[in-house]
């Protein structure tokens, strides 16, 4: 009956999706006005019933209904509660319906909280938001139904792919697909305003919480995903380029463009049709990178379960939804009043340098995420494009990017004209010929571009600083302390990313019992191994003993075996230090009975997700200083119109 | 005007991409590892027969005018149970194929061939993996496509899957 109930609520929030589009488009014109004044209940009638859908999966899988055939395919009796609940979304069709419960649910919330957009504006946006969300519907119930039955009911389900089974999973795709949504939404109010032909700064600050939620948690996915591959691959890295973890990145920098474009577009009334083409571009590339994920026709580590039946469905609304955007940015956008001028030596012109450089990037990540398949088209050549191109790429803008970065900010609106650029650059100037000083003292010979970003990484690091001199702290607004905070996580996380190339170590012996292993710094000996057991696996555990100095640590990778499905997978063991990370991993035992060891020392590596997460906060605290002023200018209002 | 074509670009290079990708989707995966041994002669063997009423199979007979595909599989094998479907598949139509049973015993393999379907003109019984070694095999199941004079063609690693039918048919068609 669960199962029954679930997919019912999936129809009726479909039939909804198809009413809220009628309601919406049709609030453009006269004849279906009256639905319009219908439409805020409709959409967040829409939200619940998605969301009932979504949580009558979870039950399922909560209890582990094997006659559900999703349950039974991607489930197991002995699974521990986290992973069956996370398990839910740990599928295609789980996934999909937690996108599409995202949705709805924004959908829902936009139809309750939005007040700054006039009234077809608002229609139009919502009518846009029902037109995508009707395709993920047809999508689910045509031809990834979660619910659908197993007979005779399975007896013990197949489990999920261990890779899997990391409390990494539970939150990595819903934090993705909030990102992901959150560009719909963009899209969404793009498209309202591309039809109204209203793209000022009413429409930008209506858009602006909903891409700084997206980006918020953009950020936070990528920084959990790459952390989750460092420790649970088993590969010492932290980014491998693969085409999957592109899909995440891209739409992350549309989005970031987009945010600061947006920021612009609401301060200064300007950068409206930039501003409207990053919000489609957006939502283009997490649709892009969704179907690059779910199609299967790019190879990659991500092994998902590839069915042309269902890339063909993503491409067509992929086509449907962005081809008919694009088409209607072609024709409409000519109608968008041209915003106003501004002077290219200003804070405008530092934020469409950004905008050029962050679109350079991703224009670098897109052609080489498909450049293989172009190579195969066109020249008939299998090749795979990896990380010395993408490094060689994208580093250089990236210094570049990281220049104007420092810089930006602190130029003024419209025309700086006041010459003090280079006094306020004087001190992260001079942090950066320190940092120079100090690597040519004691670490002559890092590569290149290790010791460029290091030397980048310090000197915005004091740049990003500076927009708070002179500024009373306890006054300054919370957004100013939020673009301070991410600038500065920008400067972390660069400082990580190039001290982990610069400068680690690896070391891949294999060791007796007591043999000792020297790698940077560290003296690590293999004590022995032990067997243990966990819920749903076994595994050979090794002691494996480090010290440096006085101090002595036990780590404790495993080689794991899961029965089902049967697999192996390599546990790292971690030791973080303030100054870096010691990473072990066990592999197979050789045939003069010796272990390998693969050891790393990563100096600084941890900052790389320091810094990501500062971003994300830097984000939190401009979403908050938003939020808290619109709320304060509604409540003012209200006072004000109390007394009068 | 001048600038109106540049609103355009945005959906041109989109439907580059979509073109793109749209090709990727259809474009045929070819699932034929180039081995050693391709372009060469078969090693020479003679195999007794597998299991009773059926002739066991040797060099020579896949050097007698057709190609055909050689299979290599075993009653003990899980993934030659889901193959068989395709092998049957593909025995209907018109693709000899003769069977190399490794590591089996006749009662076995009659069992087998019994409930999973026999599509094969000739199984030679392989008792020790010697010719699998030859042939260059890497495990089971594996197929190889034997050109009309003898020479090892093409090599299909693992079992053949639904979708390899069609193109293993055309590769057949296409052999000297």
């Amino acid at each position: 009956m669960i199962a029954e109930a679930g997919l019912a609520a999936l129809w009726l929030a479909a039939a909804l999706a198809l009413l809220q589009t009628l309601a919406g488009f049709g609030g453009l014109g006269d004849r279906l006005a009256p639905l319009t004044g219908a439409l805020r209940g409709i959409a967040a009638a829409q939200g619940l019933l998605s969301l009932t859908a979504f949580l009558l999966l979870i039950w399922l899988f909560a209890r582990t209904d094997l006659s559900v055939l999703l349950v039974a395919t991607n489930s197991h009796v002995d699974k521990p509660m986290l992973y069956k609940i996370a398990g839910t979304w740990g599928n295609h069709e789980g996934s999909m319906l937690l996108w599409v419960t995202v949705l709805a649910l924004t959908g829902g919330l936009i139809a309750l909280m939005e007040r700054k957009l006039d009234a077809r504006s608002f229609a139009a946006t919502l009518g846009a938001q029902g037109v995508i969300a009707l395709g993920f519907y047809a999508f689910l119930l045509f031809s990834s139904n979660p619910f659908a039955r197993l007979s005779p009911p399975a007896a013990m389900g197949q489990g999920l792919n261990p890779l899997l089974q990391d409390p990494g999973l539970a939150f990595h795709p819903p934090t993705l697909y909030i990102g992901y949504v959150g560009l719909s939404v963009a899209f969404s109010f793009a498209v309202g305003a591309m039809l109204t032909g209203k793209a000022g700064p009413a429409f930008a600050r209506a858009m602006r919480p909903w891409v700084l939620i997206s980006w918020i948690f953009l950020t936070l996915g990528i920084t959990a995903g790459s952390y989750w591959a460092y420790y649970e691959l088993g590969w010492g890295g932290w980014w491998f380029w693969d085409p999957v973890e592109n899909a995440s990145l891209m739409p992350w920098l549309a989005a970031t463009a987009l945010l600061h474009s947006v920021s612009v577009l609401a301060a200064r009334d300007a950068l409206r049709a930039w501003t409207i083409m990053l919000a489609l571009t957006g939502f283009a590339m997490s649709m892009i990178g969704t179907f690059l994920v779910r199609s299967g026709i790019l190879t990659s580590v991500h092994a998902f379960a590839v069915d042309p039946e269902r890339g063909t469905f993503i491409l067509v609304l992929l086509a449907l939804y962005i081809g008919g955007a694009l088409t209607l940015f072609a024709t409409r956008i000519g109608s968008v009043r041209q915003g106003a001028p501004f002077h290219l030596f200003s804070r405008e012109g530092g934020l469409v340098a950004n905008n050029i450089l962050l679109s350079s990037i991703l224009a670098i990540v897109l052609i080489g995420t498909l450049y293989p398949l172009i190579a195969e088209g066109l020249f008939d050549e299998q090749l795979s494009v990896g990380p010395p191109y993408f490094n060689k790429t994208t580093m250089p803008v990236t210094l570049v990017l990281m220049l104007f970065l420092a810089a930006g900010p602190l130029l003024r609106w419209r025309r700086d004209g006041s010459g003090s650029l280079p006094r306020k650059l004087l001190l992260p100037a001079g942090a950066s010929v320190v940092a120079l000083v100090l690597l040519m003292l004691f670490a002559p010979d890092a590569g290149l571009l290790p010791l460029l970003g290091l030397i980048f990484a310090a000197g915005l690091a004091i740049a990003s600083l500076v927009p708070l001199w002179g500024r009373n702290l306890l006054r300054t607004p919370l957004p100013i302390y939020g673009m301070v905070l991410a600038h500065l996580g920008v400067a972390v996380a660069a400082a990580g990313m190039a001290s982990e190339s610069g400068f680690t170590q690896e070391r891949l012996q294999a060791v007796r019992y007591g043999e000792e292993v020297e790698v940077g710094g560290w003296t690590v000996q293999l004590l022995g191994l032990d067997p243990v057991a966990g819920p749903n696996w076994t595994a050979i555990e090794a002691r494996v003993l480090a010290r440096k100095g006085e101090g002595e640590w036990i780590l404790r990778p495993q080689s794991r075996n899961y029965p089902s499905p049967p697999m192996q997978t390599n546990e790292a063991a971690l030791l973080s230090r303030w100054n870096g990370q010691l990473y072990a991993t066990l592999g197979t035992q050789d045939q003069q009975s010796r272990w390998q060891l693969r050891l790393w020392w990563k100096p600084f590596v941890s900052l790389i997700w320091l810094g990501g997460i500062l971003i994300a906060l830097g984000g939190s605290l401009a979403l908050l200083g938003r939020l808290w002023r619109g709320f304060r200018a509604r409540y003012t209002k209200r006072v004000q119109e109390g007394f009068a | 005007m001048s600038r109106r074509w540049i609103l355009w670009t945005p959906l041109v290079v989109f439907g580059l991409i979509l073109m793109l990708v749209l090709w990727g989707m259809n474009r045929e995966r070819d699932d034929f590892v180039r081995s050693q041994l391709i372009g060469d002669q078969v090693p020479a063997f003679d195999l007794p027969p597998a299991v009773a009423g059926k002739p066991g199979l040797s060099s020579a007979d896949l050097a007698e005018g057709t190609p055909r595909l050689v299979n290599f599989f075993g009653s003990w094998c899980i993934p030659c149970r889901a193959e068989a479907p395709q092998l049957e598949a593909l025995a209907e139509a018109g693709v000899p194929i003769d069977g190399i049973a490794l590591r089996d015993e006749p009662a076995k393999v009659a069992q087998f061939l019994d409930q999973y379907g026999d599509p094969f003109q000739r199984i030679g019984a392989d008792r020790d993996g010697r010719l699998q070694v030859l042939f260059g095999a890497s495990g089971v199941p594996e197929t190889y496509l034997v050109g009309s004079d003898g020479t090892i063609l093409a090599q299909h690693i693992g079992d053949i899957r639904a979708e390899d039918v069609p193109g293993l048919i055309r590769a057949w068609k296409a052999a000297p």
